[in-house]
């Protein structure tokens, strides 16, 4: 349990959203074999009881795949027992929640290098080795 | 004129990655209440936004909304929000005072004429401009003032919405409410008492990504998070189909989590989203913490009878269908729960 997350109450209430989620996300997933269509459900617009939440992902349990991303905050991104179906959560600077989904998806789009930053990593690698060489150039010049 | 940078170079020019901006756009998408189906959309419009001039005039008030809305940690996504508005004028929160921050207050008004937005926290005293002046200045004519070039105005907290404590009765200094006195500008009202932190700044970034203030109900008030009650999206309900309610504050009912209904619980005729947005940083709600909802998000909450006298024997007309519903199953809960909700609408009307 994280102290920064407190709706993860030990009160054992048993309202029925867990299994209506579960049945969702089998149709998320015929769709995404069938289809090839993702789906991303916002857990926070859900009226969660106290509970509820932590047994809706110990039904999903873990998988392989677990990964950390350290943008604004840290998020984490995991693959559930289930293949394809994937638990985010977002948190801010301060390590408070800011958005949780559930994903069914091959992989979720945040963990895919964007454009945006390859182009700029690219730059920054062009102006390193260009820098580097001028460094090389001139020890060799001695 | 200055040239205003757009979200997407000032998120630039602070290093923020492609990565943290899709995640700051899901955030966004999560808060405005939007499908995440949304949120290429929203990056798109969030790229091209430039911060909006906002000026935010405080009345008759106890400052508790300013502290519900910065009553998160810094830096935090709501804030990186805050950061991409101008925020001009804010006497409680600035570091002017007297004639340096009423210039502020003008020059922000001439530099952004037409297009910033005014929020208000308070209500206004029509009994005497003595009762809150401000640099000298009676609520009234600094709200009057004020709005004259304003794109929108953005009623924060239920004092400046529907006038809220000081409008309770005997209302002695004549309190009104923003939308009372304010009749050719956009009004949306965000009331609470304080309003959820997360509910204002999601009307911001409403405006901030699409230009545009959200849908509102028929109390001006936007419907993605004042479009179900309370009672509707609360955990507890179950409970109060099954007839199941905590009697005392200590009994075996309040143990066990049972509806609140008979403690006097206003949820089934309060709108507002605590239920689902939760409170501090999303850990509970007043219900989940064992109290009845006080309704503070509705016109009047403050005269309606009491916090702990149940809707059934309050101001809103037969208490014993009300209860007997209540506890007669899912059909006449439903029921009890709309006619509580006509009877709220009546009241309303009626003042």
């Amino acid at each position: 349990m994280n102290s920064k997350d407190p709706i993860r109450s030990a009160i054992p209430y048993r309202r029925g959203n867990v299994k209506p989620l579960l049945n969702e996300i089998i149709h998320a997933l015929d769709r995404l074999l069938d289809d090839d269509e993702p789906t991303v459900i916002d857990l926070a617009s859900l009226p969660f009881a106290p509970g509820e939440l932590e047994q809706l992902e110990q039904a999903l349990g873990r998988g392989e795949l677990n990964a950390e991303l350290d943008a604004l905050g840290k998020s984490h991104i995991r693959e559930t027992a289930y293949p394809g179906v994937w638990w985010l959560e977002h948190r801010n600077t301060a390590g408070e929640i800011v958005g949780r989904y559930i994903e069914i998806t091959r992989t979720p789009e945040i963990l895919m290098s964007q454009d945006a930053d390859i182009g700029a990593g690219r730059a920054k690698l062009r102006d390193s080795f260009e820098d580097t060489g001028n460094e090389f150039n001139k020890e060799a010049a001695k | 004129m200055k040239t205003i940078p757009t979200l997407g170079e000032i998120l630039q020019a602070q290093g923020v990655s492609r990565r943290g901006f899709m995640k700051y756009c899901a955030a966004t998408a999560s808060l405005l209440a939007l499908p995440p189906a949304m949120v290429p959309r929203i990056a798109n419009a969030l790229e091209q936004a430039r911060r909006p001039s906002v000026i935010w005039l405080s009345f008759q008030e106890c400052t508790g909304c300013t502290e519900s809305l910065t009553r998160s940690s810094s830096p935090t996504l709501e804030g990186l929000i805050f950061d991409s508005i101008s925020l001009d004028y804010h006497h409680t929160l600035q570091a002017a005072s007297g004639d340096a921050a009423e210039a502020a207050r003008h020059a922000a008004m001439q530099e952004n004429m037409g297009q910033y937005l005014v929020l208000v926290d308070g209500s206004i005293p029509m009994g005497n401009p003595g009762f809150s002046t401000i640099a000298g200045i009676s609520n009234y004519d600094m709200l009057m003032e004020t709005v004259d070039g304003a794109a929108a105005v953005v009623a924060i907290g239920s004092c400046a919405a529907f006038g809220g404590i000081p409008g309770a009765n005997p209302n002695p200094t004549g309190a009104v409410s923003v939308q009372d006195l304010v009749k050719d500008k956009p009004i949306v009202n965000v009331p609470g008492c304080p309003p959820i932190p997360m509910v204002i700044t999601a009307v911001l970034a409403q405006f901030l990504t699409f230009g545009q203030l959200p849908e509102l109900d028929i109390h001006g008030r936007p419907t993605a998070f004042f479009g179900q009650t309370i009672h509707d999206r609360c955990y507890r309900r179950p409970f109060y189909e099954q007839g199941r309610f905590a009697e005392t504050f200590d009994d075996e009912g309040a143990r066990k989590g049972w509806c609140l209904f008979k403690l006097g619980c206003k949820g089934p005729i309060t709108y507002n989203a605590c239920a689902t947005v939760k409170w501090n940083a999303g850990t509970s709600f007043p219900i989940e913490s064992g109290h009845p909802c006080l309704g503070c998000s509705e016109p009047g909450f403050w005269d309606k009878g009491g916090f702990y006298a149940p809707l059934s024997t309050g101001k809103f007309g037969s208490g014993e269908k009300l209860a007997g519903a209540a506890v007669a199953g899912v059909a006449l809960g439903a029921a009890a729960a709309v006619a509580g909700r006509r009877r709220q609408a009546k009241y309303t009307k009626e003042g």
